[in-house]
């Protein structure tokens, strides 16, 4: 097999940076596995607890970037108790321990500590990128410890975390020596910020590229922001909350008009509608826009804004839109690929104003559309049939339609054909989320068609076990299952254990699945962590003499090559 | 491990709150020990609001707890499962009864009285899944989406900045009932901005994690700690105690600042006057305020008093 030298091998895996694609260059020979190997440098690990921090560095002791995923995905809507997971703690210990020479580190839904962080900040000495995502855990002092140990740092990016905000003067912490930052994200902070810090921050970091601000940063401190970062490129806007006066608000125009690199704008999170229009001079260079937070813009101010924005690729936004809106969007976002509608009235109180029009208007107008994250109020099998034929090339499909099973509003029909012509137009489809009323005959679809469909998530759906069995017998491309409320048994969880092989994890929560039903699956699947999380009745699932026939109430397995992990609370049994 | 709930993020940047709740609450519950049921008829016992942190009530009040519960009809299991939950785990917060009970009979509809339930912590709460349909095979939609815990699928980050917003909607306020009626964590709080003169920029708070005017006067005086709050309102948990006339000029002339409210009729009114309860409902925005300026107000609400009297 080796026609080269090693080093020229290498050289050629240098170009090849998914980690899919090197995953599978490591399992042609033996050479090519030991190559690779020395040289990987990014690391992907989907689930935490499928691998743990040794047997990582025993295989890929060059490692320089790590990326983590904790919690399953229904962690995000409170389905998973706090305590379950996911501790980064033991992962930078080991990491320390072996002198790893860690640059960058990514995670998603962990727990994260004041003290994982110090001794990240201590340990790396090279460490240059830390990015956080819907993790929790951690304080402001944590942040602190961050900014003042590590020396290059060059990205500080905090999405949606959940930080314990202690208001202390942490971005006072970056020494005066710290120049090399590129993002600055801290937008989920609630605390005060120390003003001046920050201008002083920002005016000694020429590579500043990425800004987003928190809600405590008022007008006139982000128009001199913008003064000394005119080269910024993604701007986070804030609190954009006080009225200005007018020389604030001129200032703030000056301040954008220079910023010509800016293409992506998000925040907004108090905005006077009014100074929304401070922007239109830069609108038709953004490709990106983030309003989803703008609570307080009503539809006119959106729309204004947007009809400047001919280059927008990707557009988050909440319902107030409405359906005009969204043909606003349609007219005018011409090169849109992403977008997202998120419900602005978590009541239901009828107040969502979009519809399964808006949908249609947005597959119609905007030809490059391939994810859709779309919260509406009623959905049409007619509509979806449309879409599919406007929009074969959808990658993502996510629909939540807010009253979990309401079918056709005007045929009053499961939406199964709807979403069966979404699966069967939209060859690669890799993502899907389903609502509405649905029964077997969607996933018999979904089975039939989804062959690129990697990630499904399942919500008050289905009728008996044949629409588990669909999806798993068909979709062979599967890897993350995700199912809620819906009347899936033991029956469809055992039909084919080896499947889970080629799955990353399935969750089953308030579905028909008993503890017998899953002892068994764990006698015959050693390979697997098959969990039952518990809180409610611990002890009763344990004493019952009926326990065989009870539900379970959370399942949640996943393949894994380092065995039951040691670190689950009291209410999570592993079987 | 109650470490990790101690700590536990309160977004509003209080985090001494928990143990002000805890104590406040307590306090409460003995008074209302000997009454199982108050003024308006409803039986408190039943339905007693639980924000404590665990540790924080004695042990034979958490057994006539669910001595209740079994006595008030929960024929579902489901309802069953979370109060055990509530008595054996030690780790979380104990959820109202009058939550569990709405959920437990869906679609049958629970009265205002069964539902004195406010969590104000919605975001990091440890949930028991608490099904909403006993069978899944009749597609019964649940009685309310607000009782699905996890539903809609948006994550607690974005929903916490959604409620903060929502308050801001006219009619939001006369909705408070309605909304109380609905259980579970996914109800809405009720946001205010809180302004301060010479403060750089404002916050909100979510009036409805306070019980009393001493409650809110203590936790706006940690939020904005560089200025001293006039005390007002004497109100405890009841909060039927008007104020009179001599006490406001008083309270006035004592302190800097005070506290004054815009109400659904856009006045602006001095706090401490009213009934919490009737405060809460009506109270739209808040301001603190230098006293001299206050001082124009007093007459009006002096008369809006006499109005009332």
């Amino acid at each position: 097999m080796n026609y080269f030298p090693d080093e020229v091998i290498e050289h050629v895996f240098d170009f090849v940076t998914s980690h899919k694609d090197r995953n599978a260059i490591s399992l042609v020979c033996k050479s090519w596995y030991k190559i690779e190997r020395y040289s990987r440098q990014k690391v992907f690990i989907g689930n935490c607890y499928a691998i743990n921090p040794e047997r990582l560095l025993r295989r890929f002791p060059c490692l320089k970037s790590l990326t983590l995923k904790g919690k399953p995905h229904f962690a995000d809507f409170n389905l998973v108790p706090h305590e379950w997971g996911g501790f980064l703690l033991p992962w930078i210990e080991a990491l320390a321990r072996s002198r790893v020479g860690l640059e960058e580190l990514r995670l998603k839904r962990m727990v994260v500590t004041d003290e994982s962080l110090e001794l990240l900040s201590r340990s790396f000495v090279n460490f240059k990128s830390l990015v956080l995502v819907s993790c929790e855990g951690f304080t402001t002092d944590g942040l602190a410890s961050i900014a003042a140990n590590c020396r290059h740092l060059r990205d500080l990016d905090l999405q949606e975390n959940e930080i314990d905000d202690h208001r202390g003067q942490w971005l006072s912490c970056f020494p005066d020596t710290c120049t090399t930052l590129v993002t600055l994200n801290f937008a989920c902070l609630e605390g005060e910020t120390n003003l001046v810090a920050l201008e002083r921050l920002v005016a000694r970091s020429p590579n500043l590229k990425s800004l987003k601000l928190n809600r405590a940063v008022p007008l006139d401190a982000l128009a001199r922001l913008m003064v000394c970062a005119p080269q910024i490129v993604d701007l986070g806007v804030g609190s954009y909350e006080n009225d200005p006066d007018s020389e604030s608000y001129l200032k703030l125009k000056a301040a954008i008009k220079k910023c010509t690199s800016l293409r992506s704008l998000s925040g907004f999170l108090e905005a006077a509608p009014h100074c929304l229009s401070a922007f239109h001079p830069i609108c038709h260079n953004l490709t990106s826009l983030n309003l989803s937070y703008a609570a307080e813009i009503h539809g006119s101010h959106l729309i204004k804004l947007i009809q400047h924005c001919k280059k927008l690729q990707r557009l988050w936004i909440l319902d107030s839109i409405g359906d005009k809106g969204l043909e606003v969007v349609a007219s005018t976002c011409k090169e849109l690929q992403e977008l997202r509608v998120f419900p602005s009235d978590l009541l239901g109180g009828g107040n969502t104003a979009v519809t399964e029009e808006g949908l249609v208007a947005i597959s119609a107008g905007c030809p490059k559309l391939h994810s859709i994250l779309y919260f509406c109020q009623q959905m049409t099998n007619a509509a979806l049939v449309t879409v599919a034929k406007n929009c074969p090339n959808f990658i993502r499909f996510r629909l939540c339609i807010l009253d979990p099973t309401k079918p056709d509003h005007v045929t009053s029909q499961p939406l199964d054909e709807g979403f069966g012509a979404i699966v069967k137009a939209c060859k690669s489809l890799r993502r899907l989320s389903l609502s509405g009323l649905l029964t077997d005959q969607v996933f018999l679809y979904i089975g039939m068609y989804a062959n690129q469909l990697e990630m499904l998530s399942i919500a008050f759906a289905g009728d008996t076990d044949k629409g588990m069995l669909y999806v798993l017998n068909g979709c062979k491309k599967m890897k993350k299952l995700e199912i809620r409320d819906s009347p899936f048994g033991d029956t469809a969880l055992l039909a084919d254990v080896s499947k889970y092989k080629t799955m990353r994890s399935l969750w089953m929560s308030s579905c028909e699945v008993t503890l017998s039903g899953c002892k068994r699956l764990a006698q015959k699947a050693p390979w697997l962590n098959v969990e039952i999380i518990n809180e409610n009745d611990n002890n009763r699932m344990e004493e019952n003499g009926h326990e065989g026939r009870q539900k379970v109430d959370k399942l949640y397995l996943y393949r894994t090559v380092v065995g039951t992990r040691m670190d689950a609370p009291p209410f999570v049994w592993i079987l | 491990m109650s470490e990790s709930v101690a700590a536990e993020h309160n977004y509003i940047g209080l985090s001494e709150f928990p143990t002000m709740e805890a104590t406040t609450m307590s306090d409460k519950t003995k008074t209302r020990d000997n009454n199982n049921v108050d003024d308006n008829g409803l039986n408190f016992k039943a339905t007693e609001l639980r924000l404590g942190l665990p540790g924080s009530e004695s042990p034979d009040r958490v057994d006539s707890r669910f001595l209740a519960l079994n006595k008030s009809s929960c024929p579902v299991s489901g309802a069953k499962r979370v109060f055990s939950d509530a008595i054996n785990e030690s780790n979380k917060w104990i959820f109202s009864t009058g939550s569990t009970t709405a959920t437990g009979d869906v679609g049958s509809g629970s009265g205002p009285g069964s539902s004195a339930v406010k969590d104000g912590k919605s975001t990091t709460f440890p949930k028991p899944a608490v099904p909403v349909k006993e069978k899944k095979s009749s597609a019964t939609a649940p009685a309310s989406k607000a009782q699905v815990v996890g539903w809609p699928p948006i994550r607690s980050f974005r929903k916490n900045s959604m409620a903060s917003s929502q308050s801001q909607k006219p009619g939001n306020n006369s909705e408070t009932e309605e909304a109380e009626a609905k259980s579970g964590p996914e109800q809405p709080c009720l946001y205010v901005k809180v302004s301060m003169e010479g403060a750089p920029y404002l916050r909100k708070i979510d009036l409805k994690t306070y019980k009393s005017y001493l409650e809110l006067s203590s936790a706006l005086e940690k939020m904005f700690s560089c200025f001293t709050i006039g005390q007002f309102g004497s109100h405890g948990g009841c909060g039927r105690d008007g104020l009179n006339e001599s006490r406001l000029t008083d309270l006035l002339r004592g302190s800097e600042y005070v506290v004054t409210y815009e109400d659904k009729d856009s006045d602006w009114m001095l706090v401490g006057d009213v009934p919490w309860e009737m405060f809460i409902c009506s109270c739209k925005k808040l301001r603190i305020m230098k006293s001299s300026e206050a001082i124009g107000l007093a007459p009006r609400v002096m008369e809006k008093c006499r109005s009332r009297n």
